[in-house]
């Protein structure tokens, strides 16, 4: 009997009705596997949270992965100074799509105490950030609570709208995919943070 | 009861001998020199005939706007004498423009990263260093970052960088 004919479809035991967009939703956010671009003291907490105790693995995302290409979640812990910058958003860019990145603590995410020429103030300047984890290091329980929350951000936005594997334009349209920073480019004239900066160099006194 | 190193007064002595008058300063039992740049090198290569074997540190010191200083750079040196537990610190001011002094990679190989580092830091030239490259900063930076004169939050570099956006992937 055909399926629209049906008025009232009997389904066996242990068969559910979802759509196909949310299933593979469920699947990916059940199995995140992190890539640790750890460089600090988070990094710690990071292992912490992964280790035995806190047990990352209830939340399916304890795959640590040392190469970018087997991995979707980027979990940046720890300051990220300007030599290291370049091999970030390398590393980020040999990440497949679909992808999400944390940024873990005061110092990934704003440079923290380290307002100095060498560390950048914030990765989301330069690549995009999901999740903002605030704390010096945060406590495991916090970057658990940061992944639950990406999990919820990635079952609702969704992931299979045929649109994946088409062009930039169309991916805009998902919100999982908006952009967070607005395009700057290294032109000065465009980027305020760098107009300021390079500000007050100027007004510094000069011998 | 705090480390006091054994005394180096015969080694100043000989120093003075050939370098001309030298005033040691003495702080907890530990003595300090200054040298003039030009004979800085030739008296570390006599230092080590007389004993002083390990190179504990090449550092510098930027004087600028600090008071009573007379020159710009101090270039300070650590050595030591793992034989009978002496140690010596040789100082040499440098001034701009060009604040440059003679390698001492010749006299010590572990001398060649240190030395690059103050270039590095400070912008003091080693002549005769065999690859005199930056240590810590990247290839294409310009500035020499611990002089007094540069800002803290530099000029601009940690932020010269291209964004990437989502659709970049």
């Amino acid at each position: 009997m055909a399926v629209n004919d049906s008025p009232k479809l009997e389904l066996p035991e242990n068969v559910f009705v979802s759509k196909l967009d949310e299933l593979a939703s469920w699947c990916r956010k059940n199995s995140l596997w992190p890539m640790p671009f750890a460089t600090a003291c988070c990094g710690i907490e990071l292992m912490a949270t992964g280790a035995s105790k806190h047990d990352l693995a209830r939340f399916g995302a304890e795959v640590f992965r040392f190469s970018p290409r087997q991995c979707d979640l980027m979990i940046v812990a720890g300051r990220v100074v300007m030599k290291m910058l370049p091999v970030l958003q390398r590393i980020w860019q040999q990440m497949h799509e679909p992808k999400w990145c944390i940024s873990m603590g005061a110092c990934a995410s704003t440079g923290g105490v380290f307002d100095t020429y060498a560390v950048v103030q914030g990765i989301d300047r330069f690549i995009p950030v999901d999740m903002y984890v605030p704390g010096c290091p945060p406590r495991p329980e916090q970057l658990i609570q940061a992944i639950i929350d990406l999990q919820d951000k990635i079952q609702r936005e969704g992931t299979i709208t045929g649109r994946e594997f088409d062009t930039a334009g169309r991916q805009a349209r998902k919100r999982a995919l908006v952009e967070i920073t607005s395009p700057l480019s290294i032109d000065a004239s465009r980027n305020p943070v760098l107009q300021r900066e390079l500000a007050a160099a100027a007004a510094f006194p000069r011998t | 009861m705090p480390f006091t190193p054994p005394a180096v007064d015969d080694i100043v002595a000989s120093l003075a001998e050939r370098f001309g008058e030298i005033k040691p300063a003495v702080y907890r039992g530990q003595t300090r020199i200054e040298l003039r740049p030009a004979d800085a090198p030739d008296a570390l290569r006599l230092l080590k005939q007389l004993g002083f074997d390990l190179l504990v540190d090449i550092t510098c010191v930027d004087y600028l706007d600090y008071k009573g200083a007379k020159h710009r750079y101090g270039l300070v040196y650590l050595l030591a004498n793992t034989a009978t537990n002496q140690r010596l610190t040789v100082r040499a001011y440098l001034d701009d423009p060009d604040p440059s002094i003679r390698s001492v990679v010749p006299l010590w190989e572990g001398a060649n990263w240190l030395e690059r580092e103050v270039w590095d830091l400070f912008g003091i030239r080693f002549e005769g260093h065999p690859d005199l490259r930056r240590l810590v900063m990247p290839e294409e930076f310009t500035a020499h970052p611990l002089r007094k004169d540069y800002p803290l939050q530099g000029r601009g570099e940690r932020h010269n960088f291209p964004v990437l956006t989502r659709n970049d992937g």
